[in-house]
């Protein structure tokens, strides 16, 4: 009764957004904003098997292999430098400055030296996930409780074993944090790559029915896209509360004064 | 003398000789730990006592390796101690920082000894029994955090006991506990350290509890600190919370200790006011 209650509270707004948008759309008809269901009965048609295979795929599959390639960079080099007062101190500045610049900025340099293939596409996506995985982690990593670092010292935990089970098991909310944000900017930089300059995906896809004038067609990739980002959104939050459990349950354990 | 040396490392396991640590500050160089001299033989039970901000954990932290002293030694079974030894457990005051939140009891207590490179039955064996000893044997699958503070400091001692420290350091370890737990928890250090033949030396600012705990208490004076008094404290065994605090030794060995920090605390020196 209750997560009937909670699921019905969730949905309350979307569903009503959902009405206002499809009576909107019906009552004032229009060539570039056309009816709701006309653009969900475009839907399956547009986004068949073989769309699938040669756009959502090709998409999907350059984010994953991007996302993973911050996700190794920027948490190896955020460790590196969040351990290096050092090597921190060096490379400050140039990061600083790196990641003022916007990566949508970089996708014509970028474009220069690697062509118009996956893997200007993959460039572009690590480029605008790597920054907030990169400075998460160096905060993550700096914030390594100091008993206990003391407590791992005493007893003599290795120093592999001290990266490993200490400075990133304490890392991983902050790296989450990262994450996050890397995963909404991977979404983002996957379209724009593929607007540029491609031969396929889902930007692509948008892109090359706005030519065509197939405007229900156009609109119904934009919809894909926000349910794509949802889904990952969703899917995102699950790996998260697992992978964490204990830190909320330690935070929820502080809050109630222990 | 080197003979001398050799003798007093086989009676001895800690000493701590001239111990001196400054912290260098903007505004010049302050004294901590002035001159400090004292030495535990195996099996003892010793209490660090003074007033706060007499360099306790200061003192505790050079004798764990963890803060290397500005001069003077420090000698551990017979070794200068440079990092933190083996045969050596710290039980830290915070017990909700000093426990890994990602672990549960269990892994808690059993990461030293994969650490030491034990093979798998005897962690499973010393885990075990470290939790039945301080009565947590139920709570092995349960994370840090799901327990009470008195519960977490009976893990944090647990993991000592499972790593058969020669030498047991406790930095004040019941300062957060409630007066019922930590009497529970007093009774359960001193039965382990009969039980297990461990050398403790433990710090507080809580006299009473220094006097019903040690057979030696140190009393510290206040920065730069040195040692005031070094009392041997001879009350019956066992010892019990109601029967031993009420006994008059008791009560005399408490005003010594009480008057002493109390001069410490107007600036009473070893080498005279």
């Amino acid at each position: 009764m209750k997560t009937l209650h909670t699921a019905l509270t969730a949905l309350a707004l979307p569903i009503v957004l959902f009405c206002a948008w499809w009576a909107f759309s019906v009552a004032n008809p229009s060539f570039y904003f056309p009816s709701l269901p006309k653009i969900l009965g475009q839907f399956p048609e547009t986004w068949g098997l073989d769309m699938w295979v040669s756009d959502v795929f090709p998409s999907l599959l350059r984010l994953f292999a991007s996302y993973a390639l911050a996700l190794a960079l920027g948490v190896g080099l955020g460790m590196v430098l969040g351990l290096s007062r050092r090597i921190r101190l060096t490379f400050e500045p140039v990061l600083e400055f790196l990641r003022a610049v916007p990566p949508t900025a970089l996708v014509p340099v970028v474009m220069l030296f690697f062509g118009i293939g996956d893997v200007m596409k993959v460039v572009v996506i690590v480029l605008g996930c790597f920054w907030p995985i990169l400075l998460n982690t160096i905060e993550g990593v700096r914030s390594v409780d100091e008993v206990l670092s003391d407590t791992a010292a005493t007893y003599k935990v290795r120093s592999r074993s001290r990266l490993v089970h200490l400075t990133l098991r304490s890392a991983t909310p902050q790296i989450f944090t990262g994450l996050r944000q890397a995963l909404s900017i991977g979404i983002i930089m996957m379209v724009i790559s593929e607007m540029f300059a491609a031969s396929n995906g889902i930007g692509f896809a948008i892109v090359q029915f706005q030519h065509q004038f197939s405007i229900p067609e156009m609109w119904s990739g934009v919809i894909l896209l926000g349910i794509i980002g949802y889904l990952l959104s969703q899917g995102f939050g699950w790996v998260e509360r697992r992978s964490l459990a204990w830190y909320y349950g330690l935070k929820a354990s502080g809050e109630n004064g222990r | 003398m080197e003979g001398n040396q050799l003798e007093r490392g086989k009676e001895t396991l800690l000493a701590v000789e001239h111990l001196q640590k400054s912290y260098v500050t903007k505004s010049g160089t302050t004294d901590v730990i002035h001159d400090l001299d004292f030495s535990l033989v195996p099996g003892e039970f010793v209490c660090i006592v003074g007033p706060s901000g007499a360099g306790k954990t200061t003192l505790l932290r050079s004798i764990a390796g963890l803060l290397p002293p500005t001069s003077g030694t420090l000698q551990f079974e017979g070794r200068e101690i440079t990092s933190p030894p083996d045969d050596m457990a710290v039980v830290f005051q915070e017990y909700g920082r000093s426990l890994f939140p990602w672990m549960t009891v269990r892994k808690n207590i059993e990461f030293p000894l994969i650490e030491k490179g034990l093979p798998k039955d005897e962690r499973t064996r010393l885990v075990d029994e470290a939790l039945a000893a301080v009565g947590l044997a139920n709570s092995a699958k349960m994370y840090p955090w799901q327990l009470s503070g008195g519960m977490q400091q009976r893990v944090a001692i647990a993991r000592a006991v499972a790593y058969e420290p020669t030498l047991l350091l406790m930095d004040e370890p019941f300062a957060a506990v409630d007066a019922q737990t930590r009497a529970d928890l007093e009774d359960l250090v001193r039965e382990l350290w009969h039980r297990l033949g461990v050398t403790v030396l433990f710090v507080t600012h809580d006299i009473e509890e220094s006097i019903y705990l040690a057979q030696r208490v140190l009393v510290l004076s206040d920065r730069p600190t040195e040692i005031l008094a070094d009392l041997h404290i001879d009350l019956p065994e066992p010892r019990d919370q109601l029967s031993t605090r009420m006994l008059p030794e008791f009560g005399n060995y408490r005003a010594q200790v009480y008057d002493l920090v109390q001069q410490a605390k107007r600036g009473l020196r070893r080498s005279g006011v």
